[in-house]
């Protein structure tokens, strides 16, 4: 049976614990379960809160496509993405990716597609909010991030 | 054309949205840029360095040379930040 991906785009938080168990409950041939959160920083102390504006519609659907990709690079038999938008808090989470599989070199890797593509494609921006009152700022884009999606390409 | 901008696009142009009559001789993305920064000083400072702005037609990637067909949505943005 083909496998689907549950991609959700929301303001509220999220339970990594709860979607990993939605991934395994009732199976016993999922042998590797990667999950990675992504969390938000305070900077040493000077970031009051990050605000995560998004594209809604495309940004649920950039998500399932690189979801759909990474379907059909690697034997997965689970797929969970979810991110989330609004004002966070340093400590808060934002993003979440699990990725089932028999073995753990899919998921591992599955996983780690999912976080490079979605850094790079999936219509999100941070802005910043400092604790000393210093006007808000748009985070730029890292060219790291970008080099981290090309290899996926090339290999 | 309905025409979105998000972060700091939106703020440069002063609007999340606006729908836009287009000349026929608009015909790529390039060439909408290249109308909408006809507009007022507003949009001219949000398109100022092309090079930084991504755009998407009806909620898919595009680069500037991809032909605008019968899109009815185009949106504009800095490169992603999500994550």
């Amino acid at each position: 049976m083909a496998v689907e991906a549950t991609v959700r785009v929301q303001a509220e938080d999220f339970s990594a614990q709860s979607e990993m168990d939605t991934l395994t409950a009732g199976r016993q041939d999922v042998g590797a379960l990667v999950s990675f959160t992504g969390l938000c920083r305070n900077e040493a102390g000077t970031l009051a809160a990050l605000e995560l504006e998004h594209y809604p519609g495309m940004a649920e659907a950039e998500l399932e496509r690189i979801a759909s990709d990474a379907l059909k690079r690697w034997p997965l038999t689970g797929l969970t993405v979810v991110h989330r938008y609004g004002k966070i808090q340093p400590g808060e989470q934002i993003v979440l990716v699990v990725a089932a599989s028999a073995h753990r070199r899919a998921a591992f890797e599955a996983a780690d597609f999912l976080m490079d593509f979605l850094k790079t494609r999936a219509p999100f921006w941070k802005k910043e909010h400092f604790v000393s009152g210093k006007s808000e700022t748009w985070v730029a884009a890292k060219a790291d991030d970008d080099a981290d999606a090309e290899r996926w390409i090339a290999s | 054309m309905n025409i979105r901008y998000f972060a700091w696009v939106r703020e440069r142009v002063g609007v999340e949205e606006e729908t836009i009559e287009l000349p026929p001789s608009v015909v790529t993305v390039a060439d909408l840029i290249g109308h909408l920064k006809t507009i007022d000083d507003n949009h001219a400072f949000a398109f100022e360095d092309e090079e930084a702005i991504r755009v998407a037609l009806d909620q898919m990637h595009v680069e500037a040379d991809a032909e605008l067909g019968d899109a009815k949505e185009a949106a504009f943005f800095p490169p992603m930040t999500g994550g």
